[in-house]
Order: structure tokens, then C-alpha cells, then sequence
């Protein structure tokens, strides 16, 4: 009888071992900086793994676009349960796979300016901004009129809305605020174009190399400069009319066998947990609560009067046509 | 066979690639005008860079080939290679630093009071940027072929008292006209499929190549079928290219020799002299200051911190891996491929050629998506990675390691062929009795130039790469990414001593062997 029992409590205790042995490990697809060493992954990582008993893994993928581009190619096939790093413009594409289910939050409880999804709740956002060079630009413009019209010779680098997102930002930016009149706007910018670079990187990098004054780029640029080295000499110019904004956006696959984790995550991006991390190594306006104050050189930054934003489905399907427009108007 | 396995493994993923997206209606069709503007800038800058880089070349390698002996003739060749191992940002940020607007040269230009160099950006910019990876390389090609001239021809040449222009005339054209149908194809090719470049400095919108409209068809819109005609466009024009140049590539190729240096009684004469130095200064000035003003930037940063990085030697080693497995797998293919190119006539020739070159026109980012959508399901993307990259560095490298073993395989067949067959020497004997001593040093040479070019490859590694396949290429973009731009240099500063050393390595080897053989 007493060997029945303890066979009984040894065979419990066995079957109930895998449950307590395995941690789920929970897939988070993003993009690259987000998990170098100096990017807000490898703390996220370590404050949920405390919080969930589990283990994260990060597959890391070039950029929101690149991450869009492997769901697409993976389709229900997909092996991510979280999908961190898509912006407000890719968002629709996004929906169209049919992948994401919803976060079960409420959309409105964060700090991103007029965003209210189901399926995709902010973590971060910036807003697009001219960052000039305050040692050889006295005078910067105050408007986004006033950069169109403005001297020939004070050159500005911009991206390729063909193949980057800031780029498209602008695109975006420029219709929202000249709507029908954008592509006279280009034209009358074009001329103080010095170059249309592929991404952020070239543009930044021609900048600090002193090949132009004004730089297409966020209002969170010159934080990074002040904190890390120590100079204010890049500053954001603040434009009248507002400023284009970028929401950073996470959501969880439907097909996930974790989506309960999954959902956790979400809760958990929205605390002090994620969100603490995020101004130094996003260099990004927290969504969600923070826990202690934002560093000084944040205060400092330009508040845009007013955020600019398209909405999402509008953009999907007026892209192209927009984009051939800006292709007319600055190529001719 | 070989050239039947190469266009397999191409075509598979891409009409995988096509199969699997659903049938979009392509909003360009191929007679748009904007894909006939794109067209026709693509090819004139391609045409305008190849053409400058080569008229660039010929001058400064029969001065190189002349001027045998000086202080750091080795070092310079060495350099001549680094810039192909380079990622184009990397370059673009080094040519900005001398010849920008704030760069050394108008800092010179300045203190002595003359007026600024013009603008960068626009043609001139795209054309600088490409002279400056292709010139070099074009240089170490036509050298490796004026350095393989019998040495007799040289003594004959003076002992009948050879003005230079019939020099010229008589033995270095002749001898350079065999490759240089293959290094301007290449240079071409190159020059089509450039991305980075042609959009940094070209200045804006206009200044855009077919592969600016294949990555947006795969990025932003994905639409592979576009994006397959529109690569399916480029190759067709490269092909039609290729096939013109064939006309040119006849003459008799002569004996590739073992011995290393030559001795030139042709160049005693003064004033040749001057002019050699000059060009050579003038080549070495182009090539050598952007690097300079790398290693400049680099140095600046704070190296101690970035090399207590663990990140930063798992890269390395990454990229010394990938890349070494790359280059072997390409220049093996190469060698099969020149060899049967070698051995066969006319069309199948032909055939074998192209499709030894016309790889290098598929879009990375094509194969890369078409391979990772037919193995995804069968194997874990993290996995497939390392192979992925190899493989298609390997295919991207080919057209380079082809330049260099081409000639050198169908020199070998047209002098020991034929006595290799009536001695009744086969296989595997032969290749190493009679090829092998003869090829190795244009092998060694193919190798490098394949390894230079998979080292410095971001586009296939920022499809695969993760947080456990890191490049350095790849670890320099994520620095750059978040404004990390000093640390981005010191890796650069890393890479171009990788290029360097590496260089150093292999030529080292196959030098001090022939040396011995002499």
C-alpha cells in the first residue's frame, strides 16, 4: 500500500517535472538596434525574464520594413510570437497578413499622440525634424513654408521615400501640410536639396561630416549629442505648422501557442519595466509610464506644437501615387 | 555542368520567389518611362564609370609594370585591393572626408587661397566614387597580365631599340586587350548594381539605377514579379553587353610565367621616369587618401572600448569565416568554369561565360528572399543563415574570381595542352604538374579579390544576419544606426586592417613560391 502511494507521488511529481523544468521562451521579432549592446534590448530582456519565469529571445531583423518583408515571406508559418518595431505607416500592410490578434489593452491608456489601435500598441514615438547645425546655421527656418522657400545655397540632406522611412515621413509630412499644393512645394525645394541618400545612416553621416547644415532626422537627435558627447551644437528646428510623427508600434500573432505570454509582454512594455529604458538607448519619447524623470537633455529638446500624422489606411493606398508625385516634381 | 548548377541554384529561389507572391497587378509595366529613365541612367553612369576607371587603369599599370622596384610598390598594390573589401558607406564617408565640402583637400584648396573643389554630389560624385573601387582593381588585373609577359619579349623589345609607343603597340596592348574585355564587363556590372553610391551622392531622384527600383519592388511594395523583370532587365542588357565583347577577347594569350619580377630594360629612360612617378602618385593619391582618412577617423575613437568588445570579435571572426568559405567556394567554381571555358569553343564557350558572369546582375536581396521562402519550412532561418551567405557571396564574388582565372586557365590550355595530351598526363596529375604551377599566382590573386568582396558585403548579411551571425560590415551599419558614428569609423579602421592583412597573407604565400621556382 505504502509503495502504491509513494509510486503514485514519485509518477506526479515526474509528470509535473517538464512544467516546471521548461521555461517558455517567448520569440520577439525586431529590429537591429534594438538589440545591440547600447539598445534597449538586452535590459528588456533582463527585466521580463525577472517578471515572467521565462526566456526571451530576440531574433533580430534589419528594420520595420525588413520585419514586414519576413512575415510576408513566412506568412502563418511564422515562428514569432511578438512583432516589436513597426511604424504608424506600415501598420496596414501589417493587418493585411492576417497574422496579429488583438492586445487585449485598452488603446488609448499611453502617450502617443492620436493613436487608437487594438491590434498595435505604441512603445515609442519621435517626430520628424530638421537637425541643423547651430555653429554654421545662425538662423534656422521656423516653418516648413519658409524651408521650401527659403536660399538655394543652404543646402538640406533628405532620404528616399522610395527606400527609407524618415524619407517617407517627409513625403508624408509635406502632404499633410501643402495637401494638393505639395508637389510645387518640391519643386521649389528641390533646389536645396544637396542629396537624396538611401536611409538615415548616409544622411546623418554626410551631416556630421559638415556636407550640408540641415539634416532630415528626429527631434530626439540632438539629445543623443548632449548626453554622450557632451555638445549642444545640433539642435531641432521647430516648424510652425508641426511636426510629422513616427509611432513605433507592438502586437502578437494570432497563431502564437504562447499568446497569453505574448499579451504579457504588452502589459509589460507599457511599464516602468520597458519603458525606463527606453529615452537613452532609443533615443525615442516613451508611450507608456516611466518610473523616474526623463534626463535633462530631454527637457531641452523642441516640443512640436502640433503632431502630424496621416491616418495608416489612407497612406497605404495613396503611397504610390504620392511617391511618383515627389518622383515627377524633384526629378524633372 | 558546373555553369548548369550555377544557374540552377540561381533560378530555383527566384521562381520560387515569383510563385509564391500572389499574382499583384504590377503597377509599372516595363515600357513606363520612368523604368526607361532609370534605364538610361543606369547604363550611362555604368558605362561613363567602366570607361573612365579603365583609361584610368591602363596608364598607371604599365607605369607600375615598368617601375618594378621602389619603396612600397608592394604596400600600394596591397592598398589597391583594400577598397573592393570596403562597404560602400564606409567608402562613400572616406571619399566625403578628403573631397567633401569640409574635406582635407579644400582645407588645402582654402589655406592657399584657392577657391573650393565644386559639389560632389551628381554624376561627377557617382563616377569618383566608382573610379575609386574599380580603378584599382582594374590595375591589379591588367598588372597580373603585363607581369606575366615572357620576359623575352622585353629583351627583344630592346635589343631592337622599341620607342615606347611601339612598346605599347607591339607587346602591352596585345597582352592587355585579352583582359580587358572581362575587367570592363565586370567594372560595368558592378558599376549597374550599384546602390548605395549612386544614391549618396547622386544628388537626387534622377540620379537612380534599376536596383534602386528592384529594392523598393521587394522592400516597400513587395512585388517580386517586378522585381524579377526588372532584374530580368538587367541581366538581358549585361548579356547583350557581354556578347559584343566577345568579338574582342581573341589574340594569342602567350605563356603565364613562373617567375615573379621581371626586368624591364625599358625603363631607364628619364623622362618616362617622371611620368611614371606621376601617375602612379596620382593613382595612389585617389586610392590611398580615402583610405587615410579612414584610418584618420578611426583612430580618433575610442579604440580601447571597442576593443574590450566581445561583439566585435565574434564579427570578425564571422567575417573572416563566411568570407574564407565564400572565396574557396567561389574560386573553386571559377577554376571549373575557366577550365571548361578553356576547352570548349564558340557558343558553349559563350554560354559558360555568361553564366559565370551574369550572376553577379541577380539582386542579392532576390535570392536571398527566394532561398529563405523555399527552406524556411524545412529548416530553422537561423541555421540556413551561415550557408545562405556563403552561397551567395560565393555566386556574388564568381564574376571576379572568373576575371582573373579566365585568362589565366586559357593561357595554360593554349600552350601545355596539347603536349599535356600527347605526354598522356590526365585529371588530377595534370592539373597539378602542368596547371597548377602556372595559374597559382593568378588563382591566388582570384581569391583574394573574392574574399575582399564577400568581407565587405552588407546587403546579404542584413537579410540573414542575427544577434549570433554578426559581420563586421553589419556591426558597423548597427553602430551608424544609432548615431554611434565614432565607433562605426574605429570598425571601419578594424575592417581595412582585416582587408590589408589578409591581402598581405596571401600574396606573401604565393610570392615567396614563386620566388623558389624561379
Amino acid at each position: 500500500m505504502n509503495k502504491a502511494w509513494f509510486a503514485a507521488a514519485c509518477f506526479t511529481a515526474w509528470a509535473l517535472c517538464p512544467q516546471i523544468a521548461a521555461a517558455e521562451e517567448l520569440t520577439i521579432y525586431t529590429y537591429e538596434s534594438f538589440t545591440a549592446d547600447w539598445g534597449p534590448g538586452p535590459k528588456v530582456k533582463q527585466n521580463f525574464e525577472k517578471e515572467c519565469s521565462c526566456t526571451v529571445k530576440f531574433v533580430a531583423i534589419q528594420d520595420g520594413v525588413a520585419m514586414l518583408n519576413r512575415l510576408q515571406l513566412e506568412g502563418a508559418a511564422t515562428k514569432a510570437d511578438v512583432v516589436l518595431g513597426l511604424d504608424n505607416n506600415l501598420v496596414t500592410e501589417a493587418k493585411e497578413l492576417g497574422l496579429f490578434a488583438p492586445h487585449g489593452l485598452d488603446p488609448a491608456k499611453h502617450r502617443a499622440p492620436q493613436w487608437r489601435d487594438e491590434f498595435f500598441m505604441p512603445y515609442d514615438y519621435g517626430h520628424f525634424a530638421f537637425v541643423y547645425d547651430s555653429q554654421v546655421l545662425s538662423k534656422p527656418p521656423q516653418s516648413l513654408a519658409e524651408l521650401v522657400n527659403g536660399a538655394g545655397d543652404e543646402k538640406i540632406i533628405i532620404e528616399d521615400p522610395r527606400t527609407s522611412t524618415p524619407g517617407l515621413g517627409l513625403l508624408l509630412w509635406m502632404k499633410d501640410v501643402f495637401g494638393e499644393g505639395a508637389a510645387d512645394a518640391w519643386r521649389r525645394l528641390k533646389g536645396r536639396i544637396l542629396t537624396v541618400t538611401p536611409g538615415w545612416s548616409e544622411a546623418y553621416g554626410l551631416f556630421t561630416k559638415g556636407e550640408a547644415p540641415m539634416v532630415l532626422s528626429y527631434t530626439t537627435s540632438p539629445a543623443y549629442h548632449v548626453i554622450e558627447e557632451k555638445t549642444d551644437r545640433y539642435k531641432a528646428a521647430n516648424f510652425s505648422e508641426g511636426h510629422y510623427v513616427q509611432i513605433e508600434v507592438a502586437g502578437v500573432i494570432k497563431g502564437s501557442p504562447r499568446l497569453d505570454l505574448a499579451r504579457r509582454f504588452i502589459a509589460f512594455m507599457m511599464g516602468p519595466g520597458f519603458q525606463d529604458v527606453i529615452p537613452t538607448t532609443n533615443w525615442m519619447w516613451p508611450a507608456g509610464e516611466i518610473s523616474k524623470p526623463l534626463p535633462a537633455a530631454f527637457d531641452a529638446l523642441i516640443q512640436p506644437t502640433k503632431t502630424l500624422m496621416i491616418d495608416p489606411d489612407m497612406v497605404a493606398r495613396n503611397r504610390k501615387r504620392w511617391t511618383e508625385e515627389w518622383l515627377n516634381a524633384t526629378s524633372r | 555542368m558546373a555553369s548548369g548548377g550555377i544557374l540552377l541554384f540561381v533560378a530555383i529561389p527566384v521562381c520560387g520567389l515569383i510563385a509564391a507572391s500572389e499574382a499583384r497587378e504590377s503597377t509599372i509595366s516595363l515600357s513606363d518611362p520612368y523604368v526607361l529613365q532609370i534605364l538610361r541612367f543606369t547604363l550611362l553612369q555604368a558605362v561613363l564609370s567602366a570607361g573612365l576607371s579603365i583609361a584610368l587603369a591602363i596608364p598607371i599599370a604599365r607605369a607600375l609594370a615598368r617601375r618594378q622596384s621602389f619603396a612600397g610598390r608592394d604596400l600600394l598594390l596591397r592598398l589597391f585591393a583594400v577598397p573592393l573589401g570596403l562597404p560602400q558607406l564606409v567608402a562613400v564617408l572616406g571619399l566625403v572626408s578628403v573631397f567633401g565640402r569640409q574635406g582635407w583637400l579644400n582645407s588645402l584648396l582654402g589655406s592657399v587661397g584657392l577657391p573650393p573643389l565644386p559639389s560632389l554630389f551628381g554624376l561627377k560624385g557617382i563616377l569618383l566614387a566608382h573610379v575609386f573601387f574599380n580603378m584599382p582593381l582594374a590595375v591589379r588585373f591588367l598588372l597580373a597580365r603585363l607581369d606575366a609577359v615572357p620576359q623575352e619579349y622585353w629583351r627583344l623589345a630592346a635589343s631592337l631599340g622599341f620607342p615606347p609607343p611601339s612598346v605599347f603597340r607591339l607587346i602591352e596592348w596585345p597582352h592587355m586587350r585579352t583582359v580587358l574585355p572581362g575587367v570592363f564587363a565586370l567594372i560595368f556590372m558592378l558599376c549597374v548594381t550599384s546602390f548605395t553610391v549612386v544614391l549618396t551622392l547622386g544628388g537626387g531622384p534622377q540620379a537612380t539605377t534599376l536596383e534602386v527600383a528592384i529594392y523598393q519592388a521587394l522592400r516597400f511594395d513587395f512585388d517580386p514579379v517586378l522585381a524579377a523583370r526588372l532584374a530580368g532587365l538587367q541581366i538581358l542588357l549585361c548579356a547583350l553587353l557581354l556578347i559584343g565583347l566577345q568579338g574582342m577577347t581573341l589574340g594569342f594569350v602567350g605563356g603565364a610565367r613562373l617567375a615573379a619580377s621581371t626586368v624591364r630594360p625599358d625603363s631607364g629612360d628619364k623622362g618616362g621616369k617622371v611620368l611614371d612617378i606621376l601617375l602612379i602618385g596620382c593613382g595612389a593619391l585617389l586610392v590611398v587618401l580615402p583610405l587615410a582618412a579612414i584610418l584618420w577617423d578611426g583612430l580618433d575613437a575610442d579604440m580601447s572600448r571597442l576593443a574590450g568588445n566581445a561583439t566585435l570579435w565574434r564579427a570578425a571572426m564571422w567575417s573572416l569565416i563566411l568570407g574564407l568559405s565564400a572565396a574557396v567556394l567561389a574560386t573553386l567554381t571559377a577554376s571549373t568554369l575557366a577550365r571548361a571555358i578553356a576547352r570548349s569553343r564558340g557558343t558553349v564557350a559563350l554560354i559558360f561565360r555568361m553564366s559565370g558572369n551574369l550572376v553577379l546582375l541577380i539582386p542579392p536581396l532576390v535570392l536571398a528572399a527566394g532561398m529563405f521562402l523555399l527552406l524556411h519550412r524545412l529548416v530553422d532561418p537561423q541555421h540556413l543563415a551561415p550557408y545562405a551567405v556563403v552561397a551567395i557571396n560565393a555566386i556574388m564574388a564568381l564574376p571576379f574570381a572568373m576575371a582573373v582565372t579566365e585568362p589565366a586557365f586559357r593561357g595554360s590550355f593554349l600552350v601545355h595542352d596539347r603536349l599535356a595530351d600527347s605526354l598522356g598526363i590526365e585529371g588530377l596529375s595534370r592539373f597539378r604538374l602542368v596547371e597548377w604551377p602556372v595559374i597559382k599566382r593568378s588563382l591566388a590573386l582570384g581569391f583574394l579579390v573574392a574574399l575582399l568582396v564577400s568581407i565587405g558585403d552588407f546587403g546579404i548579411i542584413a537579410f540573414f544576419g542575427s544577434e549570433d551571425l554578426i559581420t563586421l560590415p553589419l556591426y558597423l551599419y548597427q553602430r551608424i544606426g544609432s548615431y554611434r558614428f565614432n565607433d562605426a569609423a574605429a570598425i571601419a579602421l578594424v575592417l581595412l586592417v582585416v582587408c590589408l592583412a589578409l591581402s598581405w597573407i596571401i600574396e606573401r604565400q604565393s610570392r615567396r613560391e614563386a620566388r623558389f621556382s624561379q
